[in-house]
């Protein structure tokens, strides 16, 4: 067969995790970009997402679309909640230093991690998505009578994989509106600013900063949750997001939201194209590495803004 | 007594008493303490660099490797004897040190972590490509007959105490000497404020990258010396979780102390080896005493001895 509907396929799997991964990586520039706090746990926040998802999903039973769009409420909640108690207790004591507070995430990414392996075990455990049609992709042929479509064996998407696409973009877009046109953006976006003006004209930063983090963790629960079905939970799930968000930050420009999000487009899609041709683990390594030339060499991001 | 004096009776004291305690301490925790030996001498290189220099790196585990394969390597596939190998192990070390040195020293902060981590990552994930010659996260062993080293069976308890001694004799001795050395002096004031020591006329420059390659390659002897007294070498090595411990080790005895890292090895290795009794999820134990270092202790169990008592201790 020809490669072109492979590469639909692909690019088509790949808008998938770049839909999961933009939703993952601005919770992370969210956090960097206005409390320039590198939240290494990030990726356990996604995980515990999953996890919370097939505990609400397995113990409501029944019917699974109804256990679905519960944990899609409850994960991020109860994940957000859990963020700004670490922020209160933790980051707030450490007051934020940039080093202290990367070595105090490390910690609670293990501590995460292994409540959950001892909680929930090492299993991998799926949770069943709310809706799952087959759709069969076609492609096009010049054949010897012209133009015509045609239906490839086996290549084909699912209902599920195109509402998380449409999930994801809406939640980016509120993202987009409670930073640039509500009060409290507007008070996020002063915080991230200038600090100490901010603290001057009576905004009360440790509470932003704790609404924060609570919010870029809540982010990274959502996407777990979209990405469950497709994926199943696991008590390590967290090393990977947490690994490509850093690519998409870095590469995005720190702090910068549109940047991230071009970026995670461009990754997600290039991710699913390029381990098409490419073994894995050699992606990986070419990614890992391109992180840290990027910030050896251009540490404000490819499409980052020099400020300050 | 002089604080010179003290400072000799206390470091050497603890030497001899290292020393002694093979003949008395029955077979578990000799093992355990030749390896804890192995390992603190790795804490020792991590806090050249991050005790004495200020420069956080996440990423000492790619050196630790790097001397660990450097090593395992030349014996599993070219047949060396052991004593060329870990030479190469060491060549590994200080050629990975001053390449990474020369890319992530351009940063600094946060941005220099990231980057130490993301290397030593691709460094992990390049022993996983090349599978086919160091069997991944498998690992390989190293044979009992290739661990004569110049006639001594490394592979016999006490042997490979010895050797573990001797190792941490020569990095405890040689942090010493360089932390009282105008150079480790220079470091120091590089940790305490870079701009000055630049305005003054010193080539930060060089000296950091001078500290990194000490501190990487007496991280890559610790690996190969690791790989070569237990006889295994294993991907598991290269993972994020290696480059953590020394921190972690660091930072409980305290950074900036030549002690610290031996004490700090010796609590957290008898720590986790106490909890994997009860738990697999041994890994809590670390993520806890991170958090709480960086919250309550940020000086360590030796810095707090040098603040409220003993203020000469190096």
């Amino acid at each position: 067969m020809e490669l072109g509907p492979y590469i639909l396929l692909a690019s088509l799997e790949g808008s998938v995790t770049a839909a999961v991964l933009a939703l993952t990586a601005v919770g992370l520039s969210l956090v960097f970009g206005v409390m320039r706090v590198v939240n290494i746990a990030h990726g356990e926040f996604f995980m515990l997402g999953a996890v919370i998802a097939w505990f609400v999903a397995h113990s409501l039973g029944g019917n699974a679309a109804l256990g679905f769009a519960a944990a899609l409420i409850i994960a991020p909640l109860l994940v957000g909640a859990l963020a700004i108690g670490a922020d209160m207790t933790i980051l707030k004591r450490l007051k934020y230093d940039p080093e202290r507070t990367i070595v105090a995430t490390i910690g609670l990414l293990y501590i995460i991690q292994q409540v959950t392996l001892m909680t929930y075990g090492p299993e991998a455990r799926p949770v069943e998505a709310p809706f799952n049609t087959r759709l069969a992709i076609p492609w096009f042929e010049w054949g010897d009578d012209g133009f015509s479509l045609y239906w490839p064996w086996g290549l084909s998407t699912t209902s599920y994989k195109l509402a998380v696409i449409g999930a994801a973009i809406t939640v980016l877009m509120g993202v987009w509106v409670l930073m640039t046109r509500t009060r409290i953006g507007l008070v996020m976006r002063a915080t991230q600013a200038d600090r100490d003006m901010a603290l001057a004209f009576g905004i009360p930063v440790e509470r932003v900063y704790a609404m924060v983090f609570g919010l870029g963790a809540a982010l990274a629960a959502f996407s777990a949750v979209l990405i469950v079905p497709i994926q199943q939970a696991h008590y390590l799930m967290g090393a990977d997001p947490l690994l490509l968000s850093f690519i998409v930050v870095i590469i995005g420009g720190l702090g910068s939201l549109p940047g991230t999000v071009l970026a995670a487009v461009l990754i997600g899609l290039s991710d699913g194209i390029i381990s098409v041709f490419f073994s894995p683990t050699l992606a990986k390594i070419l990614a890992t590495l391109l992180v840290g030339l990027v910030l050896v060499f251009r540490p404000h991001g490819l499409f980052g803004v020099r400020n300050g | 007594m002089s604080d010179q004096a003290k400072i000799i009776a206390l470091h050497g004291g603890l030497i001899l008493l290292l020393f002694a305690l093979q003949f008395v301490l029955p077979a578990y925790h000799h093992g355990n303490l030749a390896r804890i030996m192995v390992l603190a001498s790795y804490a020792i290189g991590y806090n050249i660099l991050f005790g004495y220099t200020g420069l956080l790196s996440l990423g000492h585990a790619l050196f630790f490797a790097a001397g660990m394969y450097g090593m395992a390597l030349s014996i599993h596939h070219l047949e060396w004897a052991p004593a060329p190998a870990l030479l190469a192990g060491l060549v590994a070390g200080i050629l990975v040190s001053g390449t990474l040195a020369l890319l992530a020293l351009r940063t600094t902060g946060v941005a220099f972590m990231i980057v130490t981590l993301m290397f030593a990552q691709a460094g992990y994930l390049t022993v996983l490509y090349f599978g086919e010659y160091t069997r991944g996260d498998e690992g390989f062993v190293i044979q009992q007959a290739q661990r004569m080293l110049w006639g001594v069976d490394l592979s016999d308890p006490v042997n490979r105490y010895f050797a573990a001694w001797g190792l941490l004799t020569v990095c405890f001795l040689a942090a010493l000497w360089l932390v009282r050395h105008p150079f480790g002096r220079t470091l120091i004031a590089i940790r305490e404020n870079e701009e000055r020591v630049r305005m003054l006329g010193y080539n930060t420059f060089a000296h950091k990258l001078t500290a990194m390659m000490i501190s990487g390659t007496i991280a890559a002897a610790a690996g190969a010396f690791y790989g070569l007294l237990f006889g295994y070498a294993g991907a598991s090595f290269a993972t994020v979780q290696y480059s953590i411990f020394p921190l972690l080790w660091v930072l409980l005895g305290g950074a900036g102390t030549v002690l610290g890292p031996f004490i700090g090895t010796l609590f957290m290795f008898y720590l986790i080896d106490l909890s994997s009794g009860i738990t697999t999820a041994y890994m809590l134990i670390a993520g806890v005493a991170l958090v709480a270092l960086t919250l309550f202790a940020p000086q360590g169990l030796v810095g707090e001895l040098r603040r409220r008592f003993w203020g000469w201790l190096p």
